[in-house]
C-alpha cells in the first residue's frame, strides 16, 4: 500500500503529460484535418492527389514506425541537424506531438470528408442562391453540419488518440504508461502500477465519452 | 545504400525478412485468438447468464479503453505470476516463465478479441429477427440455427469490421518490440543501431507494413465481395 501511495505522484505527473499530448495533438490534428479533408474533396488533382497519398501512407503504416521515423530517422541527416528545425526535432516531446498530429489528421480527415459529403446538396444550393461566397458557405453551412454528423466517430477517434499517446513512452517520454512501467520495473508490485494506470486511462475515456454526449445533445437539430 | 538490405552476414535483408515473418506469425496467431475470444465474448454478451454477461462487458470495456502497450506490459510483468498461480491450482509448483513470444501473442490477441467481440455482436444483431423466428418455426435446434442461419449471415455483416480488426492487430504487433521479440520493428531497431541508418531501416519497415496492409485490404475486399454474391443491390 505504501508503495502504491508513494508512486502516485509520478503516475499523476505521467497522466498530466498524457493529457498534454492528447490535447495538443488533437487540437493541431483537427486544424490540419480540415485542410486534408478539403484537399481530398477538391476537384483539383494538385490538391486531391497529395491529400490521398498522405491519408493512404499514414493510415497504412503503424504509428510506432511513424514515431521512430521522425524521432530517430530525421536526426540521421546533417541537413536536418543543421536546420532551424533541429531544436524541435531533437525533443522527443515535439516528435511525439508531430507524429500523433499527422496520424490523427489522416484519420480525422477521412472522417471529416464523410461528414462534409453527407451535407445535403440542397443546403449548398440554398447558400449559393443567397449569394454566399465559398468560404462563408463553408464556415457557416458545411462545417457545422459536418461536425454534428461526425461527432460520434470523432469521439472514438479521440479515445483512440488517448491510447496512442502511450507510444510516446517508446521515445523516452514518461507519460502515463512510461511512468507506470518505470515504477513497475523497480518494484515488487508491477501489476498494481499498470492497474492504476489503466484506471487513469478509463477515467479519461469516460470524460471524453461524457463530453461527446453533451456535445451531441447541444448540436442536435433545433438545439 | 541498398546493399544494406543484402542477405548474409553483411546485410540486413535476411533479418528484416525474418522479422516480417515473425510479425505475420504473431499477427495471425493473435487474430485467431481474437476471433475465438470475440465469438465467445459476443455469445456471452448476447445470451449468457448475467454473471457471464457482466464479465464480457467488463472485458470489452476495459481492454478497449486502455492502450495495447499497457496490456503488453501488464502481461510481461504479471503474466508469469498468473500462469504460475494457475499451475499451482493444478498441483505444479515450479517457476513458470513466459517468453516474449507468448506475451506478445497473448496480449495482442486479448486486445484483438475485445474489438472482434463488438464487431461480431453488431453483426449478429444485424441478422433480421424473422430469419431466426422462421428457423425456430421449422423446428431447428439452437446449434443448427447457429450453423445454417445465424453464422453465415452474420459473417457477411461482420467481414468489413473484422477486416479493420485485422489491420489493427497487425499494427499492434509493432508494440511487442518493447519486450524485445525479434519482429519487424525490433529488427529495424537493431539494424538502425548497428548501421546508424535509422531513416533507411524504418522506411524499409514502413514499406513492408504498407505492403502487408494493402494486400490484406485487397484480400478482405475480395472476401466481402464473395460473401455479398447473391445479395441484391438497389444500385448495381
Amino acid at each position: 500500500m505504501d508503495m502504491i501511495l508513494s508512486s502516485l505522484p509520478s503516475l499523476v505527473s505521467g497522466a498530466w503529460l498524457t493529457v498534454q499530448l492528447v490535447v495538443l495533438s488533437l487540437a493541431l490534428g483537427l486544424v490540419l484535418s480540415v485542410g486534408v479533408a478539403l484537399a481530398r474533396l477538391s476537384a483539383n488533382i494538385l490538391f486531391r492527389g497529395p491529400a490521398s497519398v498522405f491519408i493512404f501512407l499514414l493510415r497504412s503504416t503503424p504509428l510506432l514506425v511513424q514515431i521512430f521515423l521522425i524521432f530517430y530517422g530525421a536526426g540521421q541527416f546533417v541537413a536536418v541537424r543543421e536546420s532551424f528545425l533541429w531544436p524541435v526535432l531533437r525533443e522527443p516531446y515535439w516528435c511525439a506531438i508531430i507524429a500523433l498530429t499527422l496520424n490523427n489528421a489522416a484519420y480525422t480527415g477521412e472522417i471529416l470528408r464523410g461528414g462534409i459529403q453527407s451535407v445535403p446538396f440542397g443546403q449548398i444550393e440554398a447558400a449559393r442562391a443567397l449569394g454566399m461566397r465559398r468560404l462563408l458557405m463553408f464556415r457557416r453551412i458545411m462545417l457545422p453540419q459536418a461536425f454534428r454528423q461526425i461527432l460520434p466517430a470523432y469521439g472514438n477517434e479521440m479515445i483512440q488518440m488517448v491510447q496512442a499517446t502511450s507510444l510516446a513512452s517508446t521515445i523516452t517520454l514518461m507519460e502515463l504508461t512510461g511512468a507506470a512501467r518505470a515504477i513497475a520495473s523497480r518494484s515488487f508490485q508491477p501489476v498494481e502500477m499498470f492497474v492504476i494506470a489503466g484506471l487513469f486511462y478509463l477515467a479519461m475515456n469516460f470524460a471524453i465519452a461524457q463530453a461527446v454526449r453533451w456535445g451531441e445533445k447541444r448540436l442536435a437539430h433545433g438545439g | 545504400m541498398l546493399d544494406l538490405l543484402s542477405y548474409g552476414a553483411t546485410g540486413w535483408g535476411d533479418e528484416m525478412v525474418q522479422g516480417a515473418g515473425m510479425t505475420l506469425l504473431v499477427a495471425v496467431l493473435a487474430y485467431l485468438i481474437g476471433l475465438g475470444a470475440g465469438c465467445l465474448t459476443a455469445a456471452a454478451k448476447l445470451s449468457g447468464p448475467l454473471p457471464l454477461r457482466w464479465l464480457a462487458a467488463t472485458y470489452t470495456t476495459v481492454v478497449r479503453g486502455v492502450p495495447a502497450l499497457l496490456v503488453i506490459w501488464l502481461l510481461f510483468y504479471g503474466g508469469s505470476g498468473l500462469i504460475g498461480w494457475m499451475a499451482l491450482l493444478f498441483g505444479y509448483g515450479g517457476r513458470v516463465e513466459l517468453s516474449a513470444f507468448a506475451v506478445g501473442v497473448a496480449s495482442v490477441g486479448l486486445v484483438s478479441g475485445a474489438y472482434a467481440a463488438e464487431v461480431i455482436r453488431g453483426a449478429v444483431h444485424a441478422v433480421p429477427k424473422g430469419q431466426l423466428e422462421a428457423a425456430r418455426a421449422l423446428g431447428m435446434h439452437r446449434l443448427l440455427i447457429l450453423r445454417r442461419i445465424l453464422a453465415p449471415q452474420a459473417l457477411r455483416y461482420a467481414l468489413p469490421g473484422l477486416g479493420n480488426v485485422w489491420q489493427m492487430t497487425l499494427k499492434d504487433t509493432t508494440l511487442v518490440s518493447v519486450v524485445s521479440l525479434a519482429e519487424l520493428m525490433r529488427q529495424a531497431y537493431v539494424a538502425s543501431g548497428s548501421t546508424r541508418q535509422p531513416f533507411f531501416f524504418y522506411l524499409a519497415a514502413a514499406l513492408i507494413y504498407l505492403v502487408i496492409t494493402t494486400l490484406s485490404e485487397t484480400g478482405f475486399r475480395a472476401l466481402s465481395r464473395r460473401a455479398d454474391r447473391g445479395v441484391r443491390r438497389a444500385a448495381a
